[in-house]
């Protein structure tokens, strides 16, 4: 086994998960949710042997280096982190059904990777800057942060596909209700500021020791700073307004687009000193 | 600042203003917003290129407002110096008020509220009530922290809390915003950002700010001994080194490496490996060929030296060096430039890039001029920085951690255990708690703690 295969099945595995959520929720059935969870966490182990191999690989070639440091890594590792955090919210909460809005983002992020041809899968040696400790912690807490913020929209959006008079219609019954919502939707931003913050920390003291500055305005930090503002203003708009909701939901949707924005927009629209997300 | 706000007047007014959380959120959707701009618009552009790009009118625009330099200009800086205006007076009114609160000269608990709360967890003990008494504080002290007995008529309350300090974490959180700004702001007056090009062998103590290029002297001198660049098999860079010496008040201090990633530290000034190219040389061997009598001479000159040309012909200068030469869309390499001066007429310039010798042949003239040979040098070329603000901004980040972790994550949590003695001889446990945050945690928490305290209870005297 190699990491490309263990990927491709990782792939195959999530857009299975997908499925089986996706059905779960058109069809009521809980069966298939609950094989949803084993089919999405048999992907999770696959993606986690990937990652592995993909790091055992670059030392076979004399490489060495942890396989975060471009736009492919980050994406199957963005997969990763989403699924981990995923699985962990769906066993400590007990709630099935807003799978249907995550899986779909857990597989289009790997699949993007393997599908997208001007996405290089090779394993190619560091330029020098990029030899850092700093860089491995910065994306992975990044990325962790970028994960509750892709809950945090999962849950978000069911308030709109929700009926607004509970119990109207079954084919929703799967769904958490409002008050779970409005909780998980926050303990996911909150998971996700505090990580996004230190991986703003991170990476500002790793440009400190490789440029000398720690902040320079560059697209990429201007724009996760642009994202740290929204979901400050998501927090203080719940603890010191009373926001709740759907008015919050659309707080965190917002937010999680200046977080799609600064992964890929500023990579295609914009230019600046980041290879990747 | 008390007597402040029972002013009335303009000073009160300003205060009020500044103390609304309201504020906060517009500010920080002002500041979100208008990040945006100096991501699309060009930043620190020539006015030639803002022309090109936008156009006149535009242009002017851009300068009315800075944008040009949008993190700078006056009205971006005003917005951050009123969300800091903003937290410390929210910060300082609200913590002035809860103080006392959060931390009274002794601690009390209303015990009807706990009475009263959703939170609770009853269960009823064969055994009567001074048998449980004991057993139950050391095991409420154990669970939660220092415990305070009350009694009300027959029924005696068990009071216990802990982190009652993690009320102050949004407090850290938002002096670390402060201490951020004061440290950018420490960075922004008495430090700069400077390079340097260094040939190798050659010293320098001055250093060139990086936007203005006005010179910085340093106070010491920076020799660059060498350079080395290690290329992959693909022929992407691995790995710059700039061995250095620092020398001061004419002695060699001492010798060191740096390279990406690991800058020299040294008397607050940093110095980052961030560029190298090819140096001017020393010394160059040059061939002159007579192209009509077919003879060669050789002459060993410096840049800037003059020799005369065989037999009265003219003279040649050498004039100069460039790493890469651009012809006619080609980048030709390492060329070198010289003046040919033929007796009797003025100059022409000719170019003789080092990678191709017959370059100067085609011109067709009576010489042709090749450069053979010359001594390979490097320059490093040094980001030069210091920022003494950055300390702050460190212990800032450090703050701003602790300070989320805390206030997410940790919470103020009281827990009382009221025991009422029932007619029947039994004993009523009531077991309720509150929190500062994550009320639904709390309801699970005491949960377990019920189970865990009949437990240890029904299990006997031993305990
Ligand atoms: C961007 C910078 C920030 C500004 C300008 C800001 C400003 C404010 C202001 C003005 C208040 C109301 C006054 C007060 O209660 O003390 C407040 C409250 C609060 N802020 Fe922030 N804040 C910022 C960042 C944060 C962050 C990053 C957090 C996340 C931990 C946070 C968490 C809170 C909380 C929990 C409260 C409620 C405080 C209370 O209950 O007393 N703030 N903030």
């Amino acid at each position: 086994m190699n990491s490309a295969f263990a990927l491709s099945s990782t792939t195959l595995l999530y857009g299975l998960a997908m499925v089986c959520y996706v059905g779960a929720f058109a069809f009521k059935k809980k069966t298939l949710a609950t094989a949803g969870f084993y089919v999405l966490a048999a992907g999770f182990l696959a993606n986690t042997a990937g990652i592995g191999l993909r790091w055992v690989e670059s030392y076979q070639m004399g490489i060495g280096r942890a396989p975060f440091s471009n736009m492919y890594e980050s994406l199957v590792f963005f997969s990763w982190t989403m699924a981990a955090l995923y699985m962990y919210v769906e066993m400590k909460y007990k709630e099935q059904g807003f799978g249907v809005f995550v899986c779909p983002l857990i597989f289009l992020s790997i699949a993007y990777a393997s599908f997208d041809p001007s996405i290089s899968a090779k394993i190619s040696p560091l330029i020098p800057a990029l030899k850092s400790n700093w860089l491995i912690a910065h994306v992975v807490t990044c990325f962790l942060g970028y994960a509750g913020f892709a809950l945090a929209f999962g849950l978000s959006l069911t308030y709109f596909i929700k009926p607004k008079q509970p119990g109207n219609s079954v084919i929703f019954s799967r769904l958490p209700d409002e008050e779970i919502l409005d909780e998980l939707t926050y303990q996911m931003v909150v998971f996700g500021f505090l990580f996004l913050t230190i991986g703003i920390i991170t990476g500002a003291v790793w440009a400190n020791s490789a440029w000398g500055k720690y902040w320079s305005w560059d697209p990429k930090e201007t724009w996760s700073l642009i994202t740290w503002f929204v979901y400050a203003i998501f927090l203080h708009l719940r603890m010191m307004r009373g926001w709740h909701g759907r008015n919050l939901a659309l707080v965190s949707i917002t937010g999680f687009m200046a977080v799609m924005f600064t992964y890929f927009g500023v990579n295609f629209l914009l230019s600046g000193l980041h290879s990747y997300g | 600042m008390n007597k402040l706000k029972n002013q009335d007047g303009i000073s009160r007014q300003i205060w009020v203003f500044f103390c609304s959380v309201k504020l906060t959120v517009y500010l920080l959707v002002l500041l979100a917003v208008t990040s945006i701009i100096g991501t699309v618009v060009l930043q620190n552009g020539t006015p030639q290129q803002y022309v090109n790009l936008y156009g006149q009118a535009i242009y002017n625009l851009i300068q009315v407002f800075d944008i040009n330099d949008m993190y700078h200009a006056w009205w971006f800086l005003l917005l951050l110096l009123l969300l800091c205006i903003n937290i410390t007076v929210c910060s300082v009114e609200r913590l002035s008020l809860k103080w006392k609160i959060i931390f009274p000269d002794q601690i009390r608990f209303n015990a009807d509220r706990f009475l009263k709360s959703k939170n609770k967890q009853t269960m009823d003990l064969t055994r009567q009530k001074n048998h449980l008494l004991d057993p139950c504080e050391r095991w409420l002290k154990k669970q939660v922290g220092t415990v305070v007995r009350q009694t009300d008529g027959d029924t005696t309350l068990l009071y216990a809390e802990k982190g009652r300090w993690t009320r102050l974490g949004v407090y850290v959180v938002h002096a670390s915003v402060l201490l951020l700004l004061v440290g950018a702001l420490i960075g922004a007056v008495f430090g700069f950002k400077a390079s340097v090009r260094i040939d190798e062998g050659n010293q320098t103590g001055r250093v060139f700010e990086s936007k203005t290029r006005e010179p910085i002297d340093l106070d010491f001198i920076i020799r660059c001994n060498e350079f080395e660049v290690s290329f992959y098999d693909t022929g992407a860079p691995e790995e710059f080194r700039s061995n250095l010496t620092i020398i001061e008040n004419g002695q060699e201090s001492f010798t060191t490496d740096i390279r990406v990633n690991h800058p020299l530290r040294y008397k607050g000034i940093n110095i980052f490996q961030s560029s190298y190219g090819t140096a001017t040389p020393d010394a160059v061997r040059m061939h002159i060929v007579d192209n009509t009598s077919n003879t060669e001479v050789t002459r060993d000159m410096r840049i800037g030296d003059t020799v005369d040309l065989p037999d009265g012909a003219g003279r040649f200068t050498l004039q100069g060096f460039l790493p890469h030469f651009e012809f006619r869309g080609n980048d030709l390499g390492e060329t070198f430039f010289g003046l040919v001066t033929p007796a009797g007429e003025t100059g022409f310039q000719i170019g003789m890039p080092v990678r191709f010798p017959t370059f100067d042949k085609m011109r067709q003239g009576q010489f042709t001029f090749v450069v053979d040979d010359f001594e390979k040098r490097y320059y490093t070329g040094l980001q030069v920085t210091k920022d003494p603000g950055v300390w702050y901004v460190y212990a800032g980040f450090i703050l701003m951690i602790l300070g989320c972790w805390v206030t997410f994550f940790m919470s103020h949590q009281s827990v009382m255990l009221a025991l009422v003695p029932l007619d029947n001889g039994q004993t009523r446990l009531i077991l309720s708690g509150k929190t500062s945050r994550n009320a639904r945690n709390m309801t699970l928490k005491l949960k377990n703690m019920a189970a865990r305290l009949e437990n240890l209870l029904s299990r006997g005297d031993q305990i």
